[in-house]
């Protein structure tokens, strides 16, 4: 099939869409893993609570009060998760941490499917991002762009957060040794708290987003596990650059796999995946060189 | 003389068994956790309502056993043991998931355990695989995208994109589709199958469907991969330039109001509508809603049936595992579906197949009946069983 210009747009915005999802959700994790080492795989889960939160809000109160409340809402049971089990698993080896998140997937997936039950839940997107918009010369879906530019500004925001503020240098230098930061004067504990809520804030913010766009069911969390542990293996672990940089080279080859190489499209990521791990296991860009 | 009191003793209990028989035990196999959770959910409530509905129709009394399948093959076949083993059931009923009747299939056959198929649709069940001892009493995915391809063609529609989970039941309804598709005279410019429970973005896909030349686009797909593909279809705007058909299970009931607007306007095939005007779904549909607040699905309706099926079964006299078998294989009733029947060739059920618009209607969507497909038996496909012995 010979495709026209506008085919190809279309699809690299559709790449440059999945990209920002996934990076919503990456950053928060590898940077939890950066700093204190932790292994969360119950990340996904947070994401579905986020949309299974933003759903309900937005039942509620409307499509914006689910998107800005569903990541304070998924925050708190951030703090909930750290005050109550992930504190006490600091210094317990990496394969008990894997564990307890492990098993924490199912506890928090069948706690979903007791309060929202097992049908499909769905938000409405607001009239305001509803409708396509036409650049480029193609037409797209608002709601697309807004994924898009969300997810630019917060990766701008979190560049600038960790390159040019305080706390982002306190960060950078907790992920480098934490043990030195601590020497320096820089309470690790507390900015391993602060970072593990914008982390789980962060991944109920990708859900209240992505909850439009997919439909809000129990096991979409872990639907978006895989993905989001091969973008922070591919683009190494503990730094932004990293996960932006995995998220771009997940959401182009899963997208233009399926265009160009149907057959291969759930085989082609693996496949890079396993060449990252041989050539450069540490992932491309790695917080500590 | 101790002898004669041990074989007087054998025969007071050989005589007392079938005294005590007079209930009949059905291992209800469903999945309750997993990914089809609300599909298992929805079979049973449907099967509890045919039992309390039709249940006085029979002498018999049923006592249910229900078990988990959790959607895993492994886990199913030791449920089916159990059941089969432990429990002593004397019937089975359900089954969502094929690969899961793919894996009690042998188990059920060799135990001669009839098994009334509540959902799983694989043509392989009814066809080469097909048991004397399974009866489907809900639709094999041929059955129902077979009549959709003749009608759309004769609705002049001439050239089509397909689209599909990647996995057999995906395969089974578009190359149905296709076959009388394309011998109407209608032309497949595109077909893709995509990564089955792997794909959530179907941006990729929609592209290639719009840049294809196709009149329209006929996509199975189910659950939660059919609400994101439904709102993604709309979100790109190609609803009015490419119409939307496809097999039912695009827009069921269960989670056509998940899709919201997105769903308005599409035309699918399935066996089973809630809008169906007759007696017996006006009855139907009365008690579903009743029970659960919201109309029934396809799903509901096959729990329904397959507990009918088993009253009508045990009212030609039928109390053991054989003679169920053999009498399943020869039902027929008027339900809320219209006329169905057994086929005792195969053992798949024969039934109309409805097309249906999803519109806006008082209260959410709901589902305009444009044409009732006649019903049709299925190929025979390679079944090979013993004829009905009467």
């Amino acid at each position: 099939m010979a495709h026209d210009l506008g085919f190809w747009t279309l699809q690299a915005l559709n790449a440059l869409q999945l990209s920002m999802l996934l990076f919503l959700l990456s950053i928060g994790l590898t940077v939890i893993f950066g700093l204190m080492h932790f292994v969360n795989l119950a990340h996904g889960s947070l994401y579905a609570l986020g949309a299974y939160f933003a759903a309900s809000l937005a039942a509620v109160g409307g499509y914006w009060m689910g998107l800005f409340l569903a990541p304070v809402a998924v925050a708190g049971v951030g703090i909930l998760l750290y005050s109550g089990l992930i504190k006490r698993m600091r210094k317990s080896g990496p394969m008990a941490q894997v564990l307890v998140t492990f098993g924490l997937i199912f506890v928090l997936l069948d706690l979903t499917r007791i309060f929202w039950g097992d049908l499909a839940l769905a938000i409405e997107v607001p009239a305001l991002l509803d409708g396509r918009l036409a650049f480029l010369g193609v037409e797209y879906p608002t709601y697309r762009v807004f994924i898009i530019a969300l997810g630019l500004a917060i990766f701008g925001a979190l560049a600038f957060v960790l390159g040019r503020t305080q706390i982002g240098a306190m960060i950078r230098a907790g992920v480098d040794n934490d043990a030195m930061a601590a020497c320096l004067g820089i309470n690790v504990e507390r900015l391993f708290f602060i970072v593990f809520c914008v982390g789980c804030a962060l991944a109920g913010l990708a859900g209240a987003v992505a909850a439009p766009l997919l439909s809000v069911t129990p096991d979409m969390g872990l639907q978006i596990l895989i993905p989001t542990l091969i973008v922070i293996v591919i683009g190494g672990l503990g730094s932004l650059k990293g996960a932006i940089a995995g998220s771009l080279i997940y959401g182009f080859v899963q997208t233009f796999g399926a265009v160009l190489a149907p057959q291969l499209a759930s085989v082609l990521i693996y496949a890079l995946l396993a060449a990252v791990l041989v050539i450069k296991p540490v992932g491309l860009f790695p917080a500590k060189g | 003389m101790k002898r004669a009191i041990l074989a007087a003793l054998g025969l007071a209990t050989s005589l007392a068994v079938p005294a005590a028989a007079e209930g009949i035990k059905v291992g209800l196999l469903l999945p309750f956790s997993g990914v089809y959770a609300s599909l298992g959910n929805e079979i049973e409530t449907g099967f509890n309502l045919g039992l309390e509905q039709f249940g006085a129709e029979t002498g018999v009394t049923f006592e249910v056993v229900r078990e988990d399948t959790e959607v895993k093959p492994p886990v199913a076949l030791g449920k089916a043991k159990k059941l089969i083993l432990q429990d002593q059931v004397d019937v089975m009923v359900g089954i969502v998931s094929s690969g899961v009747l793919g894996a009690v299939r042998d188990m059920v056959h060799g135990a001669s355990v009839p098994l009334i198929v509540a959902n799983a649709g694989n043509d392989e069940a009814t066809g080469a695989s097909c048991s004397p001892f399974i009866t489907r009493m809900s639709f094999s995915n041929g059955q129902i995208n077979r009549p959709m391809g003749t009608w759309m063609a004769e609705k002049g529609i001439k050239k089509v994109f397909t689209l599909a989970p990647d996995y057999a039941a995906g395969r089974q309804m578009i190359d149905a589709f296709t076959e009388t598709f394309t011998a109407a005279g209608g032309e497949i410019v595109g077909q893709e199958f995509t990564p089955f429970q792997k794909t959530q973005d179907f941006g990729p896909y929609l592209a290639q469907a719009k840049a294809s030349g196709a009149d329209a686009v006929y996509v199975f797909y189910a659950g939660g991969e059919a609400i994101s593909f439904v709102k993604q279809y709309d979100s790109f705007g190609l609803k009015a330039e490419l119409p939307l058909y496809g097999s039912g299970f695009l827009t069921s009931p269960l989670y056509v109001n998940a899709q919201g607007e997105a769903a308005e306007g599409v035309i699918t095939a399935l066996h089973y509508a809630p809008t169906i005007d007759s007696e017996a779904n006006g009855v139907f549909v009365a008690a579903f809603t009743e029970e659960t607040g919201r109309a029934p699905s396809e799903f509901a309706v096959q729990g329904y049936d397959a507990a009918r099926a088993l009253i009508e079964a045990t009212k030609t006299g039928a109390n053991d595992r054989a003679s169920l078998a053999n009498a399943l294989r020869q039902v027929s009733f008027d339900g809320p579906r219209g006329k169905l029947a057994i086929d005792p060739a195969t053992n798949n059920i024969i039934q109309p197949v409805y097309v249906y618009e999803t519109v806006a209607g008082e209260g959410g969507l709901t589902q305009k009946i444009l044409a009732q497909l006649p019903a049709e038996a299925d190929p025979v496909n390679g079944c090979e069983m013993a004829p009905v012995s009467n």
